[in-house]
């Protein structure tokens, strides 16, 4: 559908093909048009004009870009095969001299000291830098620059990035919580998509927890449980950005396969030794440039088993201390 | 000299981003001023003044402080370009949600904060409506989620605009926003003649004239009456 068409057909026509077109007069504060919406805006009296908050040119404008960006999210984005990052200068501005090319599947993990730059990289990966940041980097996706426009529309942006901080504001249960968040994306088959992220969240979490429960009630890991599955299935996002996920009482290993699995590309930055080696390569940032790239080996990977043991044994350990069990022996 | 109008709910973060961008602006070689607009108080001068930022601050008192502001605003922009400012800046609270800043062809900003739930887009105005850049702020206090439907919420008042995280204390996205805030093309020698980008309504009731009597023969003007028979 055109401009044109979208602006004189009759509004019921409209929201048979795109349902979400209501969203818009509901979102300004302003009934549904029953005629179309050309006819709407010129029928508008001075005081609904006055309450309409913007001009009416200026309205009709921003209606057909949010038909158009929204039909355009409902089709499916391009698939990511590669992801390139050229390297650029470091904080004292040698060069870095590196690039990298970065597969679907694969898991990336970024390691330093405080203050070298983690973040920053990431940063420069969700902004799609063009040599046009602090550290002169550059990234390509499936070979090519990246479009501008992706950086200021969170709907087509292909990153998405996981905090650190899983705290909610607000007031409602992890299903309607999830529903809300799927809504916003124009998710097709709603029903089922939040059925899945409760159970495969729930496979996740140390605690189980049920769907009615408030978001603000869930502990520090099933809330991270919660947007772990949300990212792996909702988000569209092919690559997704992971500061930090440390020690939250979740399954971490699943975890990265639940997103791997969804032939997604993985990016951490991390401290924790078993995280860095479930990567595939880990970059090691120092100065806030990338001094050295080390592909995890198989002799690293065989030490993998162990440190999940000693991860395990201090898990128990800490399940007894909050049990109340005397630790005298070990 | 260019000119930025940043508008946003009170405590929003606007001085937290504005300090962080003029930060990048500096690296940059742009010498950044600000012009603060408020009501009744603002400590926010002293904030910038610590940074070595030029301010000028002004105080609206009884009137709606984006009405004062359309009345001052040309005379800040000459000062602006006496301090030899490449960027002029002007940060006002939205108060009354109804009043906006915003100047056709002057790049328009609004902040808006994660926290403020998920029904503020809705509420806020021609202010957030005819903004080109709408920045959310505390991003790290809320999760991914919640932060993508609340940004989408933002995107459904105003799908022109684009839409930026920036954490305040941190200045993430800060170095960003400063690369529009120096691409944008909105060079100027004088505000004079230039047009608001939507009207502000007038005082024109009779308790804006002063009226402190309560009752239908007390008002004259521009009454508009809500509807308490139906609904
Ligand atoms: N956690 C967090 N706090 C923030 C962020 N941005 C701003 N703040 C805090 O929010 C409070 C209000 O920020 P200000 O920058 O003063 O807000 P403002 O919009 O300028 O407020 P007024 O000028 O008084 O209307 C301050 O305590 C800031 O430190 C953010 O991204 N994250
Ligand atoms: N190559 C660079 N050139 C200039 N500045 C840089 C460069 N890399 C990083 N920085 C800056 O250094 C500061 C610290 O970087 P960053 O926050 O990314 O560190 P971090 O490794 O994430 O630290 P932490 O472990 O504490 O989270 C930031 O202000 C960042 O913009
Ligand atoms: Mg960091
Ligand atoms: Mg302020
Ligand atoms: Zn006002
Ligand atoms: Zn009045």
């Amino acid at each position: 559908m055109d401009k044109q068409q979208i602006l004189n057909i009759d509004f019921s026509e409209l929201l048979a093909e795109f349902p979400f077109a209501a969203d818009f007069f509901e979102s300004q504060g302003m009934k549904i048009p029953q005629t179309s919406v050309k006819e709407f805006v010129k029928n508008l009296t001075d005081t609904e004009l006055e309450d309409m908050g913007i001009d009416p040119s200026e309205f009709i404008h921003n209606f057909v870009t949010f038909i158009e960006a929204v039909g355009s999210m409902t089709e499916k984005t391009a698939s990511i095969e590669k992801l390139t990052i050229t390297g650029g200068i470091n904080k004292k501005g040698e060069a870095e001299n590196f690039e990298l090319e970065i597969n679907s599947g694969e898991i990336i993990c970024i390691v330093g000291p405080t203050g070298s730059g983690k973040s920053r990289l990431l940063a420069d990966i969700e902004w799609m830098a063009m040599g046009d940041t602090p550290t002169k980097r550059y990234i390509k996706i499936n070979g090519k620059d990246p479009e501008k426009s992706w950086r200021f529309s969170p709907e087509h942006k292909p990153v998405a990035q996981l905090s650190q901080n899983m705290n909610f504001v607000m007031d409602l249960t992890a299903r309607e919580f999830v529903r809300i968040h799927a809504e916003s994306r124009f998710v097709q088959d709603i029903d089922n998509k939040v059925e899945l992220i409760i159970e495969k969240a729930n496979e996740l979490a140390g605690e189980k927890f049920d769907g009615d429960t408030p978001v603000t009630s869930l502990s520090g890991g099933q809330s991270r449980a919660l947007m772990i599955a949300d990212t792996a299935f909702l988000s569209k996002s092919p690559i997704v950005l992971i500061d930090e996920i440390e020690n939250a009482g979740i399954d971490r290993k699943k975890a990265l396969q639940l997103l791997v699995g969804e032939e997604k590309i993985v990016l951490m930055s991390t401290h924790d030794p078993i995280l860095a080696l479930m990567g595939d390569k880990r970059l090691v940032i120092k100065n806030g440039g990338v001094a050295k790239i080390i592909a995890t080996t198989d002799k690293e990977r065989e030490n993998l088993q162990e440190l999940q043991e000693l991860d395990k044994r201090l898990l128990d350990l800490r399940n007894r201390v909050r049990m109340g069990d005397m630790l005298e022996t070990i | 000299m260019r000119f930025v109008t940043v508008s946003g709910p009170p405590s929003s973060g606007k001085t937290a981003v504005i300090l962080k961008t003029v930060e990048s602006l500096r690296q940059r070689g742009f010498k950044a001023g600000v012009v603060k607009f408020d009501c009744l108080y603002t400590d926010d001068d002293k904030l910038y003044e610590a940074k070595g930022i030029p301010v000028k601050k002004g105080l609206s008192g009884a009137l709606c402080p984006d009405h004062y502001f359309v009345s001052n605003v040309s005379e800040s922009f000459e000062w602006g370009k006496k301090q030899g400012i490449d960027i002029l800046i002007s940060e006002s609270a939205g108060l009354c949600n109804r009043c906006s800043p915003h100047i056709k062809e002057i790049l328009a900003v609004c902040v808006i904060d994660n926290l403020s739930g998920i029904n503020t887009p809705k509420k806020i105005g021609p202010m957030l409506k005819s903004a080109d850049v709408v920045v959310i702020t505390k991003g790290d206090i809320v999760s991914q989620a919640e932060r993508e439907v609340f940004a989408s919420r933002v995107a459904t008042v105003n799908p022109t605009a684009s839409i930026m995280h920036v954490n305040g204390i941190t200045g993430q996205g800060a170095f960003e926003l400063s690369t529009l805030f120096a691409d944008a093309n909105t060079e100027t020698d004088t505000l004079d003649g230039k047009s608001l980008r939507f009207s502000m309504p007038s005082a024109l009731c009779s308790y804006c004239l002063g009226e402190k009597r309560i009752g239908s023969q007390y008002q004259m003007g521009n009454v508009r009456k809500m509807d308490v028979d139906n609904g």
